[in-house]
Formats: C-alpha cells, structure tokens, sequence
C-alpha cells in the first residue's frame, strides 16, 4: 500500500512533466491539425543542445533550455512554413504524405544525433539532481520536484497565453474557424506559423526537463510518440486543462505498472491507453472538438 | 476484359529460373546474403502498398507484422521443429488474422490516428513478445538451421529462392487486386472515402480486405528471417525501421502501380547494402530518411509517378 | 398510420428522427413520408439541418432516435454503400469527385459498385450505360477529362450523374445549382426534371426560390431542426413562419 501511494506521487510528478512535454503537440496537432510525428523527435534534439551547453559550458539545464527558446521558435516558423507550402496547400491526400514527411524527419534527427553525440545515454549536471526530499516515509528525487515545478509553471502560462493574450486567442480562432479569420482581415497561415513557433519553443524548457529527469538516448523520440500523443489524445485535440489531466492520469498509470509489474511492461502503458482511447472515445476524455 | 497475363508470368518463371541458376553457380555466399534481404523488402514493399498505396491507409505497423512473422516462426519450430514451408504458411495465416483484428481496431480512424495507432500496435506487440519468456524474451532466441535439402548446397541460398517465390506471390497478388474490381473500389476510397461508400462502394469491407492481404503477406516476408539469422530478438525483429523504411520504399518507387514498391525496395536495398557495408549502418538510416523528406516533398508520385509525366510530357510536346 | 385501403406505400418514411452533435440538436424529432415518383423540395435557413437530414438518409450521420424506412424496409442502421444499392443516391453540397480518374471512370465506380447483384451485365454495356448518362447530362465530351479540370458547373454536372449511375430510385440533390449562372441554373433544373420524368423520386435542396418553386409537387421547410411548413409550394412559400425564418425576425 506504502508502495502504491509513493507510485501515485511519483505518478503525479511524473505527469506533470509528461505535460509540459506534449503541451506544444496539443498546439500544432491538437489545434492546428499538423500531423506532427516529430514532435518527440525535436524534443530529444533540444535535450541534447541542452546537454551540449550544460557538458561544454557548465550552463545549468534549464537556463539552457531558456537559451534555445528563442531558436526553437524561429526553427518552428521555417517548419511550419515548408510544411505549409509543400502538403497543406494543395489537399487532398496530402494529409498521407504530411505524415510520412514527418516521420522522415524525425529519423533524419535521430541518425544526426547519433553521428553527433553517438548512441550511449547521455545526462546533465546540476545543483538539484542527485538528491531527494524526504517527507515522512517517502524518498522524491528533487530533480522530479523541480520538473514538476517547472512543467506547471510552463502549462499554466501557456494556457494564460492562449486564453488571455490576443495572439493566443486569434490561434485558437484560427484552430476553430479559419475563414472566418480571414474573413476578419487576418491572415491564418501567418498565425499558424506564430502557434507553430511557439508550440516548437516550449520544447526548449521541455527538453531540459527531458534529461533532467532521466538520461536521454537518441532513439528516445520513439517512446515518446507514444506518450505525447496518448496525453493530447486523451484530452481532447486542444485542450490545455485536458492536457494537464490527461498527463497525469499516464504517469500515474505509468508508475503503478511499473511498481507493481516491472519495468519490462513500461514501454506499452502510453501506447495501450492510446489504442484505447483511440478505439472508444477519440473525441478524448475531456473533449471539446471532434 | 481480360488483360493480357502472358508475358507477366513468363517473367514470373524467368525470374524464378535466373533465381535458381543462381543458387547453382554461385558460390560465394555474400550475393545471397545480401539479395535475401533485397527480396525480403520487395515483399515487404509490395504487400504495405497494397494497403498503404491502393487505399491510401499509410500502415506504421510493417514493423508488428514482420515480428510476429519472425516469432510465429520461431515458435513453431522450437514447439514442433515445423518445416520452412509450415513456418511461412503458419505465418500467413497469423499475419491475416491479426490484419482483420487491426483493421477492425483501426479502420475506423481517420488519417494520422490510423497511422498512430498501427505504431502504437507494433510497440504493444513488441512488449507482449519481449515479456513472453517462452520465446527468448528480452534477450532473444538462439535457433539451430535444420539440414538443407537438395539441390540446394546452402541453408542461405534456399532462403534465397524461397523469397523469390514470396515476391513472385505478392507480385502477382498485387497485380491482381490492382487490375480488378477491388483495385477500383480501393482507388476510389483512396480518393474520397465518403464519396465512395455514398456510391456504393463497401468501404470497411475492402479496407478489411487490404489488411488482411497485407498482413498475411508481410508476416509471410518475415517467417524466414528467424532461420536467416539463426536468431531472434524483439528490439531487432519489432524495429521501427522496418516500418519507416518499407514506406520509404513504396512511396519513392510509387503507389499507384505494383512495379513502384518493386522498384523503390530494390533501388533501396541495394544502396542500403553499399551503405552500410561501405560507410555505416548508421548513414543508412540518414540517407534513407532524407530520401523519403525528398521525394514526399518533391515527388509525391514516387518515380513512377515521375516516370508517367515525363512520358505525358513528351507526348504532348510532339502532338 | 395510413387509413385502410391507402395507395400506396410511401417510398421513403422517416420516423421522429433526432441528430444530436454533444449539446445542439441538428434534427428534432422529424417525420415525412415521400411518395414514389415525387419531386420534392426542402428548404430551410443556413443551418435549419436540411444537409443534416440528407446525411442521415444516405447513412453518412447515425441517428440518436427515430427511424427511416425506404420501400417498407428498416434501413436505419444500414452502412451508406447498403442504401446506394437499394437505390437511395445522393450528390454533395460542395462536389466531391474521384480526383485520380477520369469522368467516365467516375461513374464506372457508381456503375460497378451500385448495381444490384441480378444486373450482371457486362463491362461493355455498364460503359455504354456510363456514356448515354454523360450525353443525358451533357458531359459526354469530357469522358475521358480527369475530374481535376473541370469547371465548377460541369463538377456539379458530374456529381448529378455520378448519383444517376447509381440507378437510384430516390435521388437526393444537394444546393446542385448554389452559386451557377442563371442559364446554368436552369441546365440542372432540366436535368432533374428529366430524371422526374424517369420515374426517379427527387428530393431537391435548394436556396434559389423560383427553381424550387417551378420543380416541386410538395415543399418542406426546416428551421433549427424542425419542421415548420410541408405543403404545396405556394401555399408553403405564403407561410409567415417561413417568412420569418428566412427573414429572420
């Protein structure tokens, strides 16, 4: 039982940072309908810049995601505007190739992580990893404490972001009602571009939670597939608040399998819920577009 | 209507007879190595398209498929010591029922939620397998290669003309769906589903159809390897790549006729074998990615596609 | 409830059918029974839930309650493909055509697909059948075109005999004539009045008043998923609710 309730905490840390993880697919798959199977994919490409300036540099990991923010967004204005030109544009079955494109390109990353950094996992040094809080009879490693912080932090601003600010609200118009955007005098695509970037720069803090909270590999996108897009799924294709619950509803799932079945049946958990859900309910749990 | 079929299977039997000489010949194994492999993809390729192709369901699940070839192999053979042609039956037959299974699972999604969900499958699988400790689990299995039979003087080189016969079935099987009622049906879902079901076509029901075909055929393809390799690991067996590299062949040899993924998994093939005998296994994988980012971008038709407009071209100039 | 020796039985009848999409309700609680060999027309505001009444027909939309019944039998639960090969067609609002074929291939799919199981007749003849409703709907110089170049009024044109390929005995026409020229308008006015003169049951839907008015033995008027006037065209058009609804008050 003690056992179980330590899982349950560990779950909820671990989901939040599942959230801050997929928040930015929710914006480019949830709201704007890419099929971004890339998305992991650039995650573990910032973990490892990240990686790059904490080993090179002695930059601390999330100092070091902040620093990327700013070239991950501009990297996801020219994604968004290729991906625009060549698939969306023209229709039809372009929606196939929009995701073998993707898929492309996330094994282009892997191989060039892996003829830069080589295959071996890789993990940063910091003040806060390596130690634990004790609070009663539970051990929580201080690095899953400031990944939870950090995610929280990272998913409520964005979700201020987008209800509160008027770029944010003109992208989730844009998701809701493109001609009727255009119809106001807005240009869509430029927006989309904007949400694009955006969705892309929070990869930057992401990836530094990334390897703060576990060593990363360059093959560690094909895990991810699966959990970010069981979170967005579940929670319904856009939503923020869903997101959030939806991440914890898998780390705790997560977690309890991993207790009390072991680590060899891990790697299924994010894939089996995603099957399930997709199969049932695909509007997701807290589903407000169909 | 019936088309002209003759000058098909000449070359069907042409293929299989130039296959055979081979075998007996050539003496140095490496060709058989490596054009095992080849042929294996072929199959591969061809079977994927039929799905991803004609229906224009693009299937991450080539990896779920081809494992649980390899497995259904394996454990025929360390349960009953099954013969080759047992391993590759028994397969097809576990590679049609679990197309059905997925279909019925899947189908009904849409787009990139298909195609998600056949990679969530393959991870499933891969996971069952590896926690399945009778087969080898995590660690994998060791298999001994029975005696080769006459008039074959290596295990390989049977394995060779073995999967020269696969091809010669898929290709023919493909060629068949492409030209019939079904092709047509497929074509037109392809095109707009909702338009085709409201015209008559019974589209959940040929979708079905194109998975279990699909299946059947590429858990076919995979039922050999466990001998080829004379072991069998669910990390290697269930490996993406193979997914993403059975698409990559497809779509940049060209969907719309059987002879694209024919062409797209032997020019592949063939450079991955260069590749990674000449530089590494890793810039395989680079050239491949960047190959099919290309050729989605730039020739969405594949080269057939690419083959077909240059032809047009040419005829209208001179008109 | 039909009265004890009645004609005959209606061709499509729909029961109390109810759509809902999460909390709005597209479709209230509607019944109508269509005649055989009737033309006729509905009409309603934007959003009144005449596609949505289509959709349900073809199959397209699965229904929370009620029921529809084409010639005596039970198709609520039926796939679309089952209701095409009983006979039920349709066309689309915004055309939908098979991009990768060409004009004559588009309807050699309804022709391959939809004919009932006894008419195994010949590819030879489902061409020449393709080819007589490309002249019927004046397309016939286009067979061998690819769906991707044609003009807005030859896809609707194309859409309408795709529908006719399907040898429909209820042919459902959606806003066929929305945005046409008016000498346009009136070639797909004569097509369906010509197919009404095959004995095919039309339903039209449409937002251009004098051709409703000049095709229609009955109208229906739907407003947010309800019906709100059924009758003969003038009586229907003199409705204030009708009035109102397309004025909107």
């Amino acid at each position: 039982m003690d056992l179980l309730l330590d899982a349950v905490v560990i779950g909820v840390l671990l989901g939040c940072f599942y959230a801050a993880v997929s928040i930015g697919l929710s914006v480019s798959f949830g709201l704007l309908d890419v099929p971004h199977v890339a998305h992991p994919a650039f995650l573990v490409m910032a973990s490892y810049a990240v990686f790059f300036l904490n080993d090179r540099y002695d930059v601390d990991p999330l100092v070091a995601g902040l620093l990327i923010t700013p070239l991950l967004f501009f990297f996801g204005l020219a994604a968004y505007r290729l991906y625009y030109e060549t698939f969306e544009r023209r229709g039809t079955d372009a929606a196939v190739r929009g995701i073998a494109f993707f898929f492309g390109v996330a094994f282009i990353i892997e191989v060039l992580i892996i003829l830069q950094f080589g295959v071996d996992q890789r993990s940063v040094t910091a003040s806060y990893i390596g130690k634990a809080w004790r609070i009663g009879d539970m051990r929580i490693p201080l690095r899953l404490v400031v990944a939870f912080a950090v995610a929280s932090a990272l998913t409520i601003l964005l979700a201020l972001y987008l209800s509160r600010t008027f770029m944010g609200r003109a992208i989730r118009a844009v998701a809701q009602d493109q001609e009727a955007v255009r119809l106001m005098g807005a240009n869509p695509v430029r927006i989309k571009q904007w949400a694009f970037g955006v969705a892309t720069a929070v990869l930057g803090i992401a990836g530094a939670l990334l390897i703060i909270v576990a060593p990363v590999e360059p093959t560690l996108d094909r895990a991810y597939i699966g959990r970010t897009f069981c979170v967005v799924v579940m929670a319904g294709l856009g939503s923020m608040s869903g997101t959030l619950i939806a991440a914890i509803i898998l780390g705790v799932a997560e977690t309890i399998v991993l207790t009390l079945f072991g680590a060899s049946w891990a790697p299924a958990i994010s894939f089996a819920m995603l099957l399930g859900v997709l199969a049932i309910r695909p509007q997701g749990l807290l589903g407000r577009r169909s | 209507m019936k088309r002209n079929s003759v000058p098909f299977w000449i070359g069907a039997a042409l293929f299989l007879f130039a296959i055979a000489l081979m075998t007996q010949i050539i003496d140095n194994q490496y060709p058989f190595f490596a054009g095992y492999v080849i042929l294996q993809f072929v199959v591969l390729a061809v079977a994927w398209s039929i799905l991803g192709g004609y229906a224009g369901y693009v299937n991450f699940g080539t990896s779920a498929f081809f494992g649980v070839g390899v497995y259904t192999a394996v454990l025929l053979f360390k349960a009953a010591g099954a013969p080759l042609a047992v391993q590759i039956a028994a397969a097809a037959i576990v590679g049609a029922f679990l197309g059905f299974a997925v279909g019925l699972l899947t189908l009904r999604m849409q787009g990139i939620f298909f195609s998600i969900a056949t990679i969530a499958l393959t991870i499933v699988i891969e996971t069952s397998v590896t926690n399945w400790r009778y087969l080898g689990g995590a660690a994998g299995i060791q298999m001994q290669r029975p005696p080769v039979m006459a008039p074959f003087h290596s295990y390989v080189q049977m394995l060779f003309f073995v999967q020269a016969l696969l091809v010669v079935v898929a290709v023919a099987i493909a060629r068949y769906i492409q030209g019939s009622w079904i092709g047509r049906g497929l074509q037109a879902l392809k095109d707009d589903e909702l338009a085709a079901e409201c015209t008559g076509v019974p589209t959940l029901r040929l979708k079905l159809l194109a998975c279990v075909i699909s299946g059947a055929l590429m858990c076919a393809a995979g039922a050999p390897a466990a001998m080829y390799l004379q072991y069998a690991d669910p990390s290697s067996a269930f490996n993406l790549n193979y997914s993403v590299t059975v698409l990559a062949m497809s779509l940049i040899g060209g969907t719309a006729h059987w002879a694209g993924p024919v062409i797209g998994a032997i020019l592949l093939g063939v450079t991955q074998q260069l590749l990674a005998v000449t530089i590494s296994s890793e810039v395989n994988v680079l050239v491949l990615g960047i190959m099919l980012v290309l050729f989605v971008v730039a020739a969405p038709e594949g080269l057939i596609g690419l083959v077909r407009r240059f032809r047009r071209n040419r005829a209208e100039g001179e008109a | 409830m039909m009265a004890a020796g009645a004609t005959e039985i209606p061709l499509l009848r729909i029961g109390a059918l109810t759509k809902r999409f999460g909390g709005f309700t597209a479709l209230d609680n509607v019944s109508v029974d269509i005649r055989p060999g009737e033309r006729f027309g509905l009409i309603g505001p934007n959003g009144s839930g005449k596609t949505t009444l289509i959709n349900c027909i073809s199959g397209a939309f699965r229904t929370e309650a009620g029921t529809v019944l084409f010639r005596g039998e039970d198709i609520t639960r039926l796939p679309p493909f089952m209701r095409t090969r009983r006979g039920i067609a349709r066309s689309f609002q915004i055309p939908r055509p098979f991009r990768s074929m060409t004009v004559a291939e588009n309807l050699m799919v309804a022709l391959d697909f939809a004919a009932a199981a006894d008419d195994r007749i010949s590819a030879g003849q489902r061409r020449d059948s393709a080819m007589s409703i490309l002249t019927q709907t004046g397309l016939a110089s286009k067979a061998n075109v690819s769906a991707t170049r044609l003009s807005q009024v030859e896809l609707r044109k194309m859409e309408l005999a795709r529908a006719m390929a399907t040898h429909p005995k209820l042919l459902i026409s959606d806003e066929a004539m929305a945005g046409l020229s008016s000498s346009e308008v009136d070639e797909v006015l004569d097509l369906l009045m010509s197919l009404a003169s095959q004995d095919i049951t039309i339903i039209m839907i449409e937002h251009i008043m004098q051709a409703v008015m000049r095709f229609s033995d009955r109208i229906m008027c739907l407003d947010a998923g309800k019906i709100i006037a059924i009758g003969a065209p003038a009586e229907v058009m003199a409705n204030q609710r009708v009035q109102e609804a397309y004025l909107g008050t």
